[in-house]
């Protein structure tokens, strides 16, 4: 009986699977009209989809299986396994072991690790916006390009080097949130959404066309990096002294890598220290009131426009910051590194990391870079994967996984 | 600038406003029925000029030349696949999120997004596609310097547009269905106790817009001759746009929003500077969702507290 | 199996986890008018929601000519024959009386009979035919929202808060209407603040405290109740 239902049932999602894969799956378009049928590959594909439905319907239906996805899906507000006083240690190796960790890694893999740190870091700074303050900003790219062109142009225009424009950026990108966020105040979620996506495409399209500024698609160089004089280079370019004559030592071109990573990395964790007290001071809970109902907010005297400027400014910031470290990194920046697919992408790292929770959008940030890199042969899955997690992600846990961080009520208010 | 170049900008931005106006309407109804901008409406546009292309290749291939013939076969085919995409994408990721926080729906419509282009670029390459034209012919006014001509594919877009433009807007006003749409959006709840199953209503709609993007996606195709997977993202934009300048909600609204976004953004393109006219179009969307919401032919609303 | 015409037995529902009815078991036989009166916030509109099922009640039955109907669908219970006038009439504000009088008999295939039947009812209506509902005053709504229950031809009519901010010439007439619609045969279940004439025109009365039914009789019975006249019938 109840097989004979999940028979049926898994026939017609096979069937409207194979309706659905026929045309895109089975007919690849070449040249003119002609085209090459692979008619395999959709009755495969509808094969699968039926025998995973088939099991969905059966097997996870009998009385156990099912408590047991109830269970799974359900789990609500049971506490995180971290225990208070081990935390510390925990968090002590796992700096001393990225302090240490460039040393052992090959070029190749130190450029992968600083990139996982960019993303981390354009993660926490979308965080702030999305997880904490629940308003999603599709152009987030746009501060991310706004900080790699402001070290870029600065270095081009006025000489700004990179500790110089690591404040500038930070700055001329909180401005810009401020900017962004002021007009965009009373929109809601949706509006607010595709306004801000609206913003970063016209960022990135005044970026492409205004060849006389910023070089248009051609790009513009990154000056070279320098450091109280020094410089990674193996002869000097900008008339600084190249380190490895200083030092003594026979020049690698790891030791740019090593300093950018080191520097990255000591952002990061000066950032998520930071994140973290924001959180229990009084913006970041306003920040979180503000995501629950904005409305209440006001009623309680929280001025949403303030909190709304404050997020914006403060992911901002952070996104400017990681422009900065990501034109140092590339050396060389152009328009196409800021596309709306960018923004997606960094929007999959907080969804994914849980919306909300630091810990999960650094590990979302690092998987995320990280498994194109060892998966090499899956890669170009990547984005049908990151788009259906996304889409998992939200029917499981729509509101992110804050609320099981939220910490727990201790004594008097 | 003489008045045929005018001329010209009008009767090519008509025509772009046409496709505008054929996916906002899918915008335009999802939003007045769910509140949620449905995000991968875009890609079942790029998605549908891959499926009428798919579509004209058999059917080449298995010997049909009458372009009528194609034209009306490709549009059914490629309607009704494109409508079935439409279909199995909210049940799948967006109804179980009907109560789900304002973000969720909106987060798995990216989702949705990403896959579809993917799907495309996994399934056919990332490289653009084209079909040759098989409808030659250009009618022109005026003499061999200063004319203004409109080609029969234009002609042809024109004219499936407007149909299915009628055609929808006869479906929503005077059909049980349309009747129950229009109650569905006015008040959910209400629909549901007067004995409306809301679900399906819903599902129609999608499954309504899916096909009038697929329309588009075939004009469009015919039209420039080419695509890629890219095309959905700015395309989806400006729709989107469209339907907000027409007011949002509104069938009529999206129609007229198209055509008013497409004149003036060809004009925009023809008499100021073309390299800007996607800054053009989404400046456009910025300021009126800024400052005027309700477009510019819709009432402005009051936000119920 | 339950012999009555519509019952609710030991219902109970909740608003997620906030619960507003806590085992409420009431009846009504056919062509009776019953009424359920209390103060705000005692659960009233939340009654009339769970059959409907929005919110689905968690324990309890709701039987409906012997069918137990408490897990349907919502928009299975109109096909039954049960219709509602909802507090704050909810008629469709942008579209027009007519359009609003033919939703409510899109099943029905006595519609246009029955549209004559009750332009007749309800004569401003019938001048407002063509004009956008949203429009309306709040009486002119209200007859709507009854005119449209009735296009359905219902066997049961559920009405929440009918008088609520209405003048107190149009709930006399409103209460006029419902006596005539009940001595057509009409089963009526009224749910509301106005007591007085509440109990006045109904056969019997349920009163609502915090969820819970705490009192019921006749009409008659309840308006001599000393508690009821000092909790309800004191400001009239």
């Amino acid at each position: 009986m109840h097989l004979k239902h999940a028979l049926k049932d898994a026939l017609l999602v096979g069937v409207l699977a194979l309706l659905l894969f026929l045309p895109m799956t089975g007919i690849a378009l070449a040249e003119n009209y002609s085209f090459n049928a692979r008619l395999h590959v959709p009755f495969l594909l509808a094969g699968m989809v039926m025998l995973g439905r088939f099991i969905f319907s059966y097997a996870l239906h009998t009385y156990h299986s099912r408590q047991w996805v109830k269970r799974l899906i359900h789990r609500e507000d049971r506490p995180r396994f971290i225990l208070r006083p081990q935390r510390h240690w925990i968090l002590l190796i796992l700096f001393i072991f990225g302090l240490v960790l460039p040393f052992t890694l090959s070029n190749y893999g130190l450029n992968t690790a600083i990139l996982a740190l960019i993303y981390v870091l354009l993660g926490l700074g979308l965080n702030i916006v999305v997880g904490l303050a629940g308003l999603l900003d599709l152009g987030f790219v746009a501060f991310y390009a706004v900080g790699a062109y402001t070290f870029a142009l600065g270095g081009q225009y006025f000489g700004l080097g990179f500790w110089g424009a690591i404040p500038v950026a930070a700055a001329i990108a909180a401005l810009c949130g401020v900017l962004l966020g002021f007009p965009v105040l009373r929109l809601h979620g949706d509006y607010l959404a595709i306004v801000t996506l609206g913003f970063g495409e016209i960022i990135r399209l005044i970026l492409t066309n205004w060849i006389e500024v910023t070089g248009g698609p051609n790009g513009v160089q990154v000056p070279t990096l320098q450091v109280f004089g020094f410089e990674f280079t193996r002869i000097a370019k900008a008339g600084g002294v190249p380190i490895h004559e200083y030092l003594g030592v026979a020049y690698s071109t790891a030791y740019r890598y090593w300093f950018l990573y080191l520097v990255l990395f000591l952002v990061v964790c000066a950032m998520i220290f930071v994140l973290n007290r924001l959180r229990s001071l009084p913006i970041g809970r306003a920040w979180e009131a503000l995501r629950e109902d904005e409305i209440a907010c006001r009623s309680l005297g929280i001025n949403p426009v303030t909190v709304k400027l404050s997020a914006f400014s403060m992911g901002a910031m952070v996104g400017g910051v990681a422009g900065v470290f990501f034109a140092a990194q590339q050396g060389f920046i152009n328009p196409t590194s800021f596309t709306f697919f960018e923004s997606a992408l960094i929007l999959a790292i907080v969804v994914l990391g849980g919306m909300g929770s630091t810990l999960g959008v650094v590990l979302a940030a690092i998987v995320l870079t990280l498994l194109p890199e060892v998966l090499r042969e899956f890669s170009q899955y990547r984005i049908v994967l990151f788009g259906g997690l996304m889409v998992l992600m939200m029917v499981w846990r729509p509101r992110g996984f804050i609320s099981l961080q939220r910490r727990q009520f201790e004594g008097a208010a | 600038m003489t008045a045929y170049i005018l001329a010209q900008q009008l009767v090519n931005g008509v025509v772009l406003g046409a496709i505008y106006g054929l996916i906002a309407v899918g915008y335009t109804m999802v939003y007045g029925i769910m509140g949620m901008i449905n995000f991968a409406h875009s890609e079942i546009y790029m998605l549908s000029a891959y499926l009428s292309t798919i579509v004209l290749a058999v059917l080449v291939y298995w010997g049909i030349q009458s372009p009528l013939v194609l034209i009306l076969l490709t549009l059914g085919v490629a309607m009704s696949m494109t409508a079935l995409y439409g279909w199995v994408i909210e049940r799948l990721a967006y109804r179980p999120l009907r109560d789900a926080p304002r973000l969720a729906p909106l987060i798995s419509a990216i989702g949705i997004s990403l896959i579809l282009q993917s799907y495309a670029v996994l399934t056919q390459g990332a490289k653009t596609k084209g079909i040759p034209t098989f409808i030659e012919g250009v009618t022109r006014f005026g003499d061999a310097v200063n004319n203004v001509q409109i080609s029969n594919i234009q002609v042809l877009i024109l004219i499936i547009a407007l149909c299915s433009m009628v055609a929808l807007n006869f479906i929503i006003q005077h059909t049980a269905f349309g009747q129950a749409c229009r109650a569905t959006q006015q008040d959910r709840g209400m629909a549901e106790i007067l004995g409306i199953n809301t679900d399906k209503v819903i599902s129609l709609v999608f499954v309504i817009g899916s096909a009038m993007a697929a329309v588009a996606g075939l004009l469009v195709t015919m039209n420039y001759g080419s695509f890629d997977f890219n095309i959905g993202f700015v395309m989806g934009v400006k729709a989107f746009t469209a339907a907000v300048l027409g007011g949002i909600g509104s069938l009529t609204g999206a129609m007229l929003g198209g055509i008013i976004l497409g004149v003036s953004e060809s004009l925009f393109a023809g008499l100021v500077n073309s390299d800007y006219k996607d800054v053009f179009a989404f400046s456009l969307l910025v300021i009126f969702l800024i400052f005027r919401p309700s477009g510019l032919l819709g009432k402005p609303e009051v936000e119920k507290v | 199996m339950d012999k009555s015409f519509f019952s609710l037995q030991e219902v109970e529902s909740s608003y997620g986890r906030l619960p507003v009815l806590h085992k409420v078991s009431l009846q009504v036989q056919q062509g009776e008018i019953v009424t359920l009166i209390g103060a705000n916030g005692a659960g009233k509109t939340s009654l009339l929601m769970t059959i409907f099922g929005n919110p689905r009640a968690t324990h309890g039955h709701i039987y409906w000519q012997g069918k137990d109907i408490a897990h349907l669908p919502t928009h299975h219970i109109a096909g039954l024959g049960i219709a509602l006038v909802p507090e704050g009439r909810r008629i469709f504000p942008a579209m027009t009386v007519a359009e609003n009088l033919a939703m409510g008999g899109r099943n029905s295939v006595y519609a246009s009979v029955d549209l004559e039947k009750i332009l007749e009812m309800f004569p401003r209506l019938k001048e407002r035919f063509k004009q956008r509902a949203g429009t309306l005053s709040g009486g002119e709504q209200q007859m709507l929202a009854i005119g449209r229950a009735l296009m359905s031809r219902p066997q049961l009519l559920l009405l929440d808060e009918p008088s609520l901010g209405l003048a107190p010439l149009i709930v006399k007439q409103l209460f006029e209407i419902l006596e005539e619609i009940a001595k057509q045969g009409m089963t009526i279940f009224l749910v509301e603040q106005n007591a007085n004439h509440a109990l006045k025109l109904a056969d019997r009365a349920y009163v609502l405290v915090n969820g819970q039914i705490e009192l019921s009789g006749t009409g008659a019975e309840l308006l001599d109740n000393p508690e009821v006249k000092r909790a309800y019938l004191g400001s009239l």
